[in-house]
């Protein structure tokens, strides 16, 4: 038997008081898929990147191919036959496919010559594995999938033999998902390694060979897929077991809070987004939009929520005893919005700042043009307690937290402001297991306190588990209602256009 | 109007768009790397500083040229420091070697010729000024096309034969070498350069000393060519308009280029314009001399399309977790 294509002993990291990775070994043999699973925040990242050589490690060793290496940057990684498929790509938009592949190894201080012969080097590889890329084409124009393959290639180009992706489907659509996993399937075929980073266990199980687990910067197991099993894996994960269902007793619907009628979208290209949508969502009861992303929900979740425009239609939010409220935001309406970095959070800004983001001129937080910054501290280290935030540092900035738990800062602000009302959009897009099952508990808990919610989710499986009621939009529409017990196929169906399909 | 055409004021034209075509220049490099340069004004100033003081004292055309851009280069350096290593505003440090350039060429200017602030004038042999006229003096013999051509072409500084050379060897530089795609990727996305193993460092720094090299000669041109001598400000604010067009230019050599002779053109035309009328209403100086800025907002405001500065320009670069 070869020597396995990596080898870790004992590799520790901190930042600061933080110890990211502690006394981590790893082994991945040669010509394997290795998952390496964990939530976020595990470490995952780091141990990628110390073997990426974008960080030392404090401690510990490193071999490759059996031979014990030191990696001080990406040079030596490169050399050492490691790429890396960042989960932010290394793109230069501007440039062509090309051109970023050659980039870094030109072959010669003059391009012509070094073009040539990348383009032929390129198309060989592109045809061996499936990778279906112009290498003219300008980057910037391309849809992600295709600038992850883009990313793929650089590293084949640069004879990459073990190459780590991280989370590298978090940006993908499951049809490019698929495909994604097809070239990972040749490479493994073509006899490279590859190291997988994600946190989604479908993932794992559909086509590694072999997945290590990683809980608080430690690695605690590793398996054979064969092996092992989704639950297991996700306790493994969290460290206690999971419930991968989520348990909800009847709804108990009361009086409309939110009433839609008559909702019409225009965006400035004079394109329809949402067409005559009317619905109402009634206090203890989750009503959830379903639909394939970009079929209006994104519009109509704005509209509602007061940040997107109204062609015409109202939005109507009622009081406890039933009368129509002014329409009043952040007064009884809670809105988590779909995209945490453009309109939920400020990156840059501490995560205590961000806690009370929308809220902080309400009394508690001070009197006059003085905010009472205890009262703030208070408050997020509140959140940070009830949603489990890691780390839990209120004066660390909010872009230094991990993706799942930023989300956790806003669905906390929002949630913990105790609304009438809530609007969720893709409460745990990026999130992991643990912080899932822990949002989603909490959304039951708010709908059974007789609150009203709106969720919009591209995950079926999250419509279906937590909604009582499942509207589906197709090109702006609502196309049906139907209850939680409705098949994938019935939903499916709807979602495509289908009117005639709830009815079968 | 027709006297704007005449062969004087194309003349004029191409001798003053020199220095504005070696400052814009300057700022492709430096910009296209992603450290914006506000300080392209006190670099041309301390360079055409340091010729026209060197050039007095030492009477040595090449040495004078030397020092202008070994000065600049020096300012270049202190922006790279600032803005590279440290990490600093890039625009704050631009504005700060403005200032530095403005106060020390004042200073050590008076200290050294109590003038001031002004040099003597450079003697002769510390002069750039002309080309060689016995070698194309035939061409004035040939009647006044011959004349034409030889004053517009044969008989300019070596600084308008560099600067217009300077044009396609920056295209080719960018498009066609390793290092010119090295530099405009890292004035997008430094870390994809990064990641493919080159120091990002390093080729800021590069690119901020062609910027410094570029500033010197513009400066230079000024002091030993346009003038034999150091006044006080006399870069007045060519730095600036080599700022705007390269925003006009998109950043792009050749359009570079055209920007600068457009903006020379009108400052050749200004004196022409003064006095003169236009359907029976008398051209004030104050607009013939703010033409040149209003040229930018208008055209800038709508008729060039989207200028789109690279991507990663004024953001010092900070490895992410």
């Amino acid at each position: 038997m070869s020597a396995p294509a990596i080898e870790l002993k004992g590799i520790s990291k901190s930042f600061g008081a933080v110890h990211a990775n502690r006394d981590i070994d790893l082994t991945v043999e040669k010509g394997t898929i290795h998952g390496i699973i964990g939530e976020n925040g595990a470490g995952k990242s780091t141990l990628m990147s110390i073997l990426y050589g974008f960080y030392q490690a404090d401690k510990g060793t490193i071999a490759v191919d059996g031979a014990r290496v030191t990696i001080k940057d990406s040079d030596a990684a490169i050399s050492l036959g490691i790429g890396m498929v960042h989960q932010h790509f290394m793109l230069v938009e501007p440039f062509t496919v090309l051109e970023n592949v050659m980039l870094g190894a030109e072959g010669g201080a003059l391009l012509n010559r070094g073009r040539a012969e990348a383009r032929k080097e390129l198309e060989r590889l592109e045809k061996e594995y499936e990778l279906n890329v112009d290498p003219d084409a300008i980057v910037g124009d391309l849809p992600v999938g295709i600038q992850q393959r883009v990313e793929i290639l650089k590293a084949l180009y640069r004879g990459a033999e073990i190459l780590i992706l991280d989370e590298p489907t978090g940006v993908l659509t499951p049809d490019e998902a698929d495909h994604l996993f097809r070239i990972l399937g040749q490479l493994r075929a073509q006899g490279k390694t590859v190291l997988l980073i994600t946190h989604k266990l479908r993932e794992i199980m559909a086509i590694t060979d072999d997945v290590s687990v990683m809980r608080q910067g430690q690695m605690v197991a590793s398996r054979h897929t064969a092996e092992t099993s989704v639950e297991e894996l996700a306790e493994l994960m969290v460290g206690r077991r999971v419930l991968l269902r989520v348990e909800k007793g009847e709804a108990n619907p009361g009086k409309v809070k939110l009433e839609v009628s008559g909702l019409n979208v225009v965006d400035e290209l004079g394109v329809a987004r949402v067409k005559e949508a009317s619905l109402q969502v009634r206090a203890g009861e989750i009503v959830g939009i379903a639909g394939v992303s970009g079929n209006g929900q994104s519009e109509l979740l704005e509209a509602i929520a007061g940040i997107g425009p109204i062609t015409t239609g109202s939005v109507e939010l009622f009081d406890i005893a039933g009368e129509p409220t002014p329409w009043r935001p952040r007064h009884g309406l809670g809105h988590v919005p779909e995209d945490r970095h453009k309109m939920g959070l400020v990156t840059k800004f501490l995560a205590k700042e961000n806690a009370v983001l929308g809220y902080q001129r309400e009394d508690e937080f001070g009197s006059g043009v003085m905010m009472d910054k205890g009262a703030v501290l208070e408050t997020c280290k509140r959140h940070m307690e009830a949603f489990d935030v890691r780390p839990p540092d209120p004066n660390l900035k909010a872009a230094n937290f991990s993706g799942g738990n930023q989300q956790k800062i806003v669905l906390a602000r929002e949630i913990e402001n105790d609304p009438d009302v809530l609007i969720v959009g893709q409460p745990t897009r990026g999130v992991d297991v643990g912080a899932i099952e822990a949002i989603h508990r909490r959304l039951i808990e708010l709908r059974d306190a007789g609150k009203a919610i709106l969720l919009v989710s591209v995950e079926l499986d999250e419509i279906r588990a937590l909604s009582d009621r499942i509207i589906v939009m197709f090109a702006g529409e609502i196309m049906g209602e139907v209850g939680p017990e409705a098949t994938e196929r019935e939903i499916g169906l709807l979602m495509s256009g289908v009117r005639d399909g709830a009815a079968a | 109007m027709l006297e704007l055409l005449q062969v004087s004021n194309l003349d004029s034209t191409i001798r003053l768009a020199t220095p504005l075509l070696l400052a814009c220049l300057a700022g492709l490099y430096s910009e296209r790397s992603g450290v914006f340069d506000i300080g392209l004004e006190g670099k041309i100033l301390i360079a055409a500083f340091a010729g026209a003081a060197v050039g007095v004292t030492m009477g040595n055309a090449w040495i004078a040229l030397g020092a202008a851009i070994l000065t600049s280069v020096a300012f270049a350096l202190i922006h790279g420091v600032a803005c590279i290593t440290f990490r600093g505003n890039q625009i704050v440090s631009g504005v700060a070697i403005n200032f530095l350039a403005l106060g020390l060429a004042a200073v050590i200017g008076n200290a050294m010729f109590q003038m001031g602030g002004r040099s003597p004038q450079l003697p002769n042999e510390a002069r750039l000024q002309g080309g060689d006229r016995a070698l194309f003096s035939w061409m004035e013999d040939l009647g006044p096309v011959g004349e034409a051509v030889h004053n517009l072409f044969f008989d300019q500084s070596i600084f308008v034969y560099l600067a217009f050379a300077a044009v396609p060897f920056t295209w080719w530089v960018l498009f066609r070498t390793r290092f010119g795609m090295r530099l405009r990727a890292v004035g997008e996305n430094p870390a994809a350069v990064d990641t493919a193993g080159i120091s990002v460092t390093g080729l800021r720094y590069r690119a901020v000393i062609c910027a410094g090299i570029l500033c010197g000669l513009s400066g230079a041109t000024l002091s030993m060519a346009l003038n034999s001598g150091y006044i006080n400000n006399m870069s007045a604010g060519r730095g600036f308009i080599a700022l705007a067009a390269l925003i006009f230019a998109k950043w792009r050599p050749v359009q570079a280029m055209m920007a600068c002779l457009l903006f020379a053109f009108l400052e050749a035309s200004e004196s022409r314009l003064q006095g003169k009328e236009v359907l029976g209403f008398e051209i004030p100086v104050q607009l013939v001399q703010a033409l040149p800025y209003i040229l930018v907002v208008v055209l800038l405001a709508g008729f060039i399309g989207q200028a789109r500065a690279p991507k990663a320009g004024g953001v010092p670069y900070v490895k992410e977790r």
